[in-house]
């Protein structure tokens, strides 16, 4: 999935990783219209791909999924581009994990359902906190 | 109506109180039979032993007077010659100096001829020249030296008797005679008397009285003496008696073993007043007489009878008190145990509702994440329509297609939600334990429906091979939800960190369903196998597991009249069998077979 607008040297890319395929969708669009570049993958292997294949100025992982533990990706993503801010999506309940995330270099996470604008806020300042 | 746990309360107070009246009353009953026996057959020997001393002592007296009288005469007639005896005037001295001697028991003095002409008579009665040839007495004391007679009426027309010595001079017989004062010789016998019933008398041979009883004695003569001679027939009397020559030169008195020293005895029942009599008797001068001495039983063994009925009044109030205690006692007791059974029902039923939350506890992660995610869509759609219209605001078209595509998709996740909550609370009503006809496989279907998100977050595939067509069961759907998940959550625990394949089998044999649940989990140790159906038992962390649902599901089963039982293999998987009762239905062997999807096939 890509974003609605042509990439500009003023838009952010954003990698957004979670198998819920309806979700990611929807989270492209609303962040394509706020100006970022947003790819998609629908599962941990397809997002670990896709970080091989290109950078991202930030990634959005959700760590519940089918085929792979979410902070086993986070592990894969901090080896292959170290530097990359990741925020973590967690249902309610399982702050336990995302906290786990944080330990392992992770840079914040958010609890789903979110605000939009939280999100957004966070991959601002992801962004400039690494950058 | 009565129901099944009534009669089993009602079985068990009468267990109880059967223990407890024979424990208390058995003893009782065994001594008093024991005591009473041994006290009955002491007190009868002293009783009957004391009688018969007693009767043999006054036969005795009554031998002797009739012995000493008889003396008395034969030694009157040896010191003085005949002419001094033929004289009525010495007569008179003699009688006088006798009846002061023996206090008046001679009546009378006489001297009869051959022929039983009274040559002298010394005495109150005008008997001089009497004429005795035909009485049988003189008959009698003319064959032999010495007679005592029958008691008989005589000249005077009153009872008496004649001792009679014969005397022997120049060729010819003379008897020397003399009466002995009936009331004097009476009396001897008569003061036998012992109790209100208790009296004595003699009869001679024939069976007639020799003495006059103070009151009819209530029994004939004549056949206590047949008694004695052992004529009788035997039903009558209860001692037996051997044959007994009342006449005759023997004059051996029979005697039982139990009169060792006195007379024998024995037991009579009058057969037309059914009075009851012990009976003893001794022989008398020489065997022509008998001494007879009766005694109602009841009269002879008051005492023995008054201690029986005491006996039998305590033991009748002791029966009393003991079934009232054990009435009374069985009801507390049961009483109590009813309580017990329903607190412990009670208790049960808040374990299965406790463990019930612990597996809906177990469940609510993985749902909440399910539900999570078509909530996170729905907000993020919403926010994106709000997107739209912003933009519509500041001038731009609005793209009505994609507003429509939105909200359509609001409604998919909308549904979805609701299928997971209907999912859930199909679960989650409260604990039904109404017993109803259940088809297992459905019942295995909606647990899997319940648990297939979590599986699929762990890795597992879920296989189901249902037999089609299985019997119902009559049990609680909801108590039977309850076991598959606990099952089904232990084997997704087990298999969490590697993922793996539950099995889940429903099958019919021998008129019970099976439903077998197998994991290719790590196995349970062989060491603690025997300990999980235990309460509290549990290998989880503090916190995470209450020990609860296994010991639930055992007695889950068990309550359905079913059993469960488990095989394991450390690093092969764990297998749970569960039997249940069949109920009736139609039975086929067709399975279907179903498998949940699984990442490789997604």
């Amino acid at each position: 999935m890509t974003a609605p607008h042509e990439p500009t040297a003023r838009q952010l890319r954003v990698l957004l990783v979670d198998d819920e395929r309806g979700f990611t969708d929807v989270l492209a669009r609303r962040l394509g219209r706020r100006c970022m570049l947003v790819t998609t993958a629908a599962s941990g292997t397809e997002g670990i791909q896709k970080l091989r294949d290109n950078r991202f100025d930030v990634a959005v992982l959700d760590l519940k999924m089918e085929d792979m533990d979410g902070i086993e990706v986070l592990k894969i993503f901090k080896k292959i581009d170290p530097h990359m801010p990741v925020i973590m999506l967690t249902g309610h309940g399982s702050e336990q994990a995302a906290r786990e995330g944080l330990a392992y270099g992770a840079f914040d996470y958010l609890t789903k359902p979110c605000e939009l604008e939280d999100l957004v806020a966070k991959i601002c300042r992801a962004v400039e906190t690494t950058r | 109506m009565i129901t099944a746990d009534e009669r089993y309360y009602a079985s068990l107070r009468r267990n109880i109180m059967a223990i407890i009246i024979t424990v208390a009353l058995m003893p009782l009953l065994a001594m008093m039979a024991i005591a009473g026996y041994q006290f009955h057959t002491a007190y009868r020997h002293k009783v009957v032993d004391h009688l018969a001393a007693l009767v043999d002592r006054h036969t005795m007296h009554v031998d002797t007077f009739l012995s000493e009288k008889l003396a008395d005469i034969s030694t009157l007639a040896v010191i003085k010659p005949l002419e001094k005896l033929r004289d009525s005037a010495e007569l008179e001295k003699i009688l006088t100096m006798f009846q002061e001697k023996h206090r008046g028991v001679f009546v009378d003095l006489g001297l009869v001829d051959e022929q039983g002409f009274q040559v002298a008579y010394a005495g109150p009665f005008r008997l001089t020249r009497a004429q005795y040839g035909d009485a049988s007495w003189f008959q009698e004391s003319i064959r032999q030296p010495f007679t005592v007679s029958d008691v008989f009426l005589g000249l005077r027309g009153l009872p008496h008797f004649i001792v009679a010595v014969r005397i022997e001079s120049g060729g010819h017989f003379w008897v020397l005679r003399s009466t002995i004062d009936f009331v004097a010789f009476n009396r001897l016998v008569e003061d036998l008397r012992i109790g209100k019933t208790g009296q004595a008398f003699i009869v001679n041979a024939e069976g007639q009285f020799q003495t006059q009883p103070h009151a009819r004695p209530g029994v004939d003569p004549q056949e206590l003496l047949r008694i004695v001679r052992g004529e009788a027939p035997k039903e009558i009397y209860s001692t037996a008696v051997e044959g007994l020559e009342i006449m005759g030169g023997s004059g051996n008195v029979y005697k039982t073993p139990t009169g060792l020293h006195g007379a024998s005895w024995f037991e009579y029942t009058v057969p037309e007043t059914q009075r009851r009599f012990l009976v003893f008797y001794q022989n008398l001068k020489g065997g022509r007489w008998v001494l007879f001495y009766l005694q109602e039983l009841e009269d002879a063994f008051h005492d023995l009878y008054k201690a029986r009925m005491l006996t039998l009044v305590v033991l009748a109030f002791s029966t009393l008190g003991v079934t009232l205690t054990a009435w009374a006692l069985s009801r507390r007791v049961v009483l109590r145990i009813i309580q017990v059974d329903r607190e412990k029902e009670m208790m049960n039923e808040q374990v299965v509702e406790a463990g019930k939350l612990a597996s809906i506890g177990e469940l609510a992660a993985g749902i909440a994440h399910e539900i999570n995610n078509p909530v996170a869509i729905m907000v993020e759609e919403a926010g994106w329509i709000q997107d739209l219209l912003e933009d519509c605001e500041r001038g731009e078209r609005l793209d009505v297609e994609e507003v429509r595509r939105s909200l359509q998709q609001i409604r998919t996740q909308g549904a979805r939600c609701k299928e997971i909550t209907h999912k859930l609370l199909s679960f989650a009503r409260r604990t039904d334990p109404t017993v109803q006809q259940v088809q297992l496989n459905k019942l295995v279907q909606e647990v899997v429906a319940l648990v297939e998100q979590r599986a699929r977050y762990a890795g597992v595939t879920i296989r189901t091979h249902l037999t089609e067509g299985l019997p119902w069961v009559a049990m609680s759907p909801s108590e039977m939800q309850q076991v598959l998940l606990n099952l089904i959550n232990n084997a997704l625990d087990a298999m969490e960190k590697s993922g793996g394949t539950l099995d889940i089998t429903t099958r019919y044999e021998d008129g019970r369903v099976i439903v077998d649940v197998a994991d290719t989990g790590e196995g349970i140790p062989q060491a603690i196998l025997q300990r999980i159906f235990d309460p509290f038992f549990t290998t989880k962390p503090v916190g995470k597991g209450t020990g609860l649902g296994l010991s639930i599901c055992y007695g889950i089963i068990r309550k359905l009249g079913g059993d469960i039982s488990v095989n394991s293999a450390v690093g092969v998987g764990t297998t749970f069998h569960i039997y249940l009762p069949a109920g009736d239905g139609v039975v086929q062997t067709k399975t279907v077979e179903r498998d949940t999807l699984t990442k490789e096939e997604s």
